[in-house]
């Protein structure tokens, strides 16, 4: 019996399973899937519940609920991978040889990498929202807060889903004015980047609604320190933003077990084939999700497409078959932009979000790069969608891996 | 598109990266760093302009955070020598392509 090891049940690793309990001739193939965790948390979630849109118990479930039968779930902790002998020790001593590894250990966030980010205001004016914990904490603060100024932050890129911090200062433009306390809350957006987005359309239409929600930007802002004292952050030019409330995204870094693998670069992402998803270094190791160091958003929907071409180059892989360089980096998202509407950006490595419509090219009904009532509606139906498809890898209908050029405007 | 730069011709971006390094020499660095506003470079901005070269040839991928840990220039002193998104720019004059960790 030949064994593949997946090492996390977060989106990536149960999206995988899923596929290759389907696919993998399970006469000679066992498939193993390793993390301690027992919860399986819907990550896009994070963005609402600190505005009560979401109760905690609408994005927590059971890891064991989404893997399925035939596929054996390790309850345990891995300690360090032995890519040179093929093996998983884990904490508790044992070793688990695999023939395939499936790296799928996410990211998370670090924000001891950043002077006093970590410091006596961490979750009492500074607050993340990339985590469970962070993100209800958030909504407790917000629960009572009487207003000043609000500071959205990111750290350094990459970050998980680069949308996010911009859908919450959306979404918190449209909070406090629900509240009636919008003219208390000053919102400043304060960014690494030189504009709101990494692509040159979006950001055009995504500046345009900064300004139109009245939200002040900082752009190309290094962070070097928070200091705490006087709840400023200071970049590395000596330009201060002073804060009431700090919402910042902080560094992300890959798994620790990664660096204890020595399988990482700088930040624990592993180096990664951009096109096959294999890692660059062992041909019988692949990377998928947030775990990678590819070009691409690190996002629910991008891993949703890599699982696709990954499953097909691991049945290519066992047949000895050369393993198709598929994977364009295609990213699907919605972005909440406030008082129930939202834009969907279709975008891949070379083609940036354009205006145009989805899934059917000239009909849509979804239009990109376009706010309206029907794409919010589009992020709503998402999560049911992804307790119910993705996870269990059931294609999306009319949604199609690689991106589709028809029905954009380049 | 196409650009003149001290009367030679050169192929840019629309956000006006070189898009083949063969046309960069010093005297297209020293005009792109006036745009930038950066009048005149210095040792110190040569030594990082090899240095980025040099590790965009071996196909490193290049970020702030590795540029600060590298012994060549420490993150402070970047940000002096190259204000307000050093990569970016220290790129842009040193004739490569926008660095992945700035998209």
């Amino acid at each position: 019996m030949k064994r593949i090891v997946i090492l996390g049940a977060g989106t990536a690793g149960t999206i995988m399973a899923n596929h290759l309990n389907h696919e993998i001739d399970k006469e000679s193939w066992e498939i193993d899937v390793i993390d301690h965790r027992q919860e399986h948390y819907y990550q896009p979630g994070y963005l609402f519940l600190p505005f009560d849109i979401y109760e905690p118990e609408d994005i927590v479930k059971h890891i064991k609920d989404f893997i399925p039968k035939g596929v054996n779930l390790i309850n345990d902790k891995a300690e360090k991978i032995l890519a040179g002998e093929k093996k998983v020790l884990m904490q508790n001593g044992d070793l688990i040889h695999y023939d395939i590894l499936i790296i799928a250990t996410g990211c998370n966030i670090a924000p001891e990498e950043v002077e006093g980010m970590n410091g006596k205001e961490w979750r009492n004016s500074v607050f993340d929202f990339y985590t469970f914990e962070g993100s209800l904490a958030l909504r407790d603060k917000l629960r009572k807060w009487e207003g000043g100024k609000l500071v959205v932050h990111i750290t350094e890129m990459p970050i998980k889903c680069p949308v996010a911090p911009l859908e919450f200062s959306f979404l918190a433009d449209s909070y406090f004015k629900n509240k009636k306390m919008r003219d208390k809350v000053d919102i400043t957006y304060v960014t690494p980047l030189s504009g709101a987005f990494t692509k040159p359309k979006a950001t055009e239409t995504l500046s345009h609604l900064l300004v139109e929600k009245n939200i002040n930007q900082v752009n190309d802002f290094g962070i070097k320190k928070v200091d705490n004292e006087n709840k400023k952050i200071i970049d590395y030019e000596g330009r201060e933003v002073s804060f009431d409330l700090l919402v910042t995204v902080p560094t992300n870094k890959g798994d620790a077990l990664i660096e204890r693998s020595g399988l990482g670069d700088d930040l624990n992402f592993v180096p990664t084939n951009k096109a096959t998803l294999q890692s660059l270094e062992h041909p019988d190791i692949f990377v998928l999700g947030d775990a990678t160091n590819i070009p691409a958003s690190k996002a629910g929907s991008v891993t949703h497409f890599e699982a696709e071409i990954l499953t097909e180059n691991i049945l290519r892989y066992v047949k000895g078959e050369p393993l198709k360089e598929e994977f364009d980096g295609h990213a699907n998202c919605f972005l909440e932009t406030g008082n129930g509407k939202a834009l969907l950006i279709d975008f891949n490595y070379t083609h940036e979000p354009v205006e145009g419509t989805f899934p059917f090219p000239g009909i849509g009904p979804l239009r990109l790069l376009k706010e309206s009532r029907m794409n919010h509606m589009g992020k709503l139906a998402f999560r049911w969608i992804y307790w119910h498809m993705l996870l269990k890898g059931t294609h999306i209908p009319f949604v199609s891996t690689t991106m589709q050029m028809e029905g954009k405007h380049f | 598109m196409e650009k003149i730069i001290s009367g030679k011709t050169i192929n840019v971006n629309e956000e006006g990266y070189l898009t083949g390094f063969s046309q960069w020499d010093k005297t297209i660095a020293t005009e792109i760093a006036k745009e930038e506003g950066i009048t005149e470079l210095g040792p110190r901005h040569w030594q990082i302009i090899d240095y980025l070269q040099d590790q965009h040839k071996k196909e490193i991928p290049l970020s702030i955070r590795k540029i600060g840990k590298s012994g060549v220039v420490d993150i402070e002193e970047f940000y002096a020598l190259f204000p307000q998104g050093p990569l970016k720019k220290a790129t842009k004059i040193a004739g490569l392509p926008k660095p992945a960790s700035c998209i």
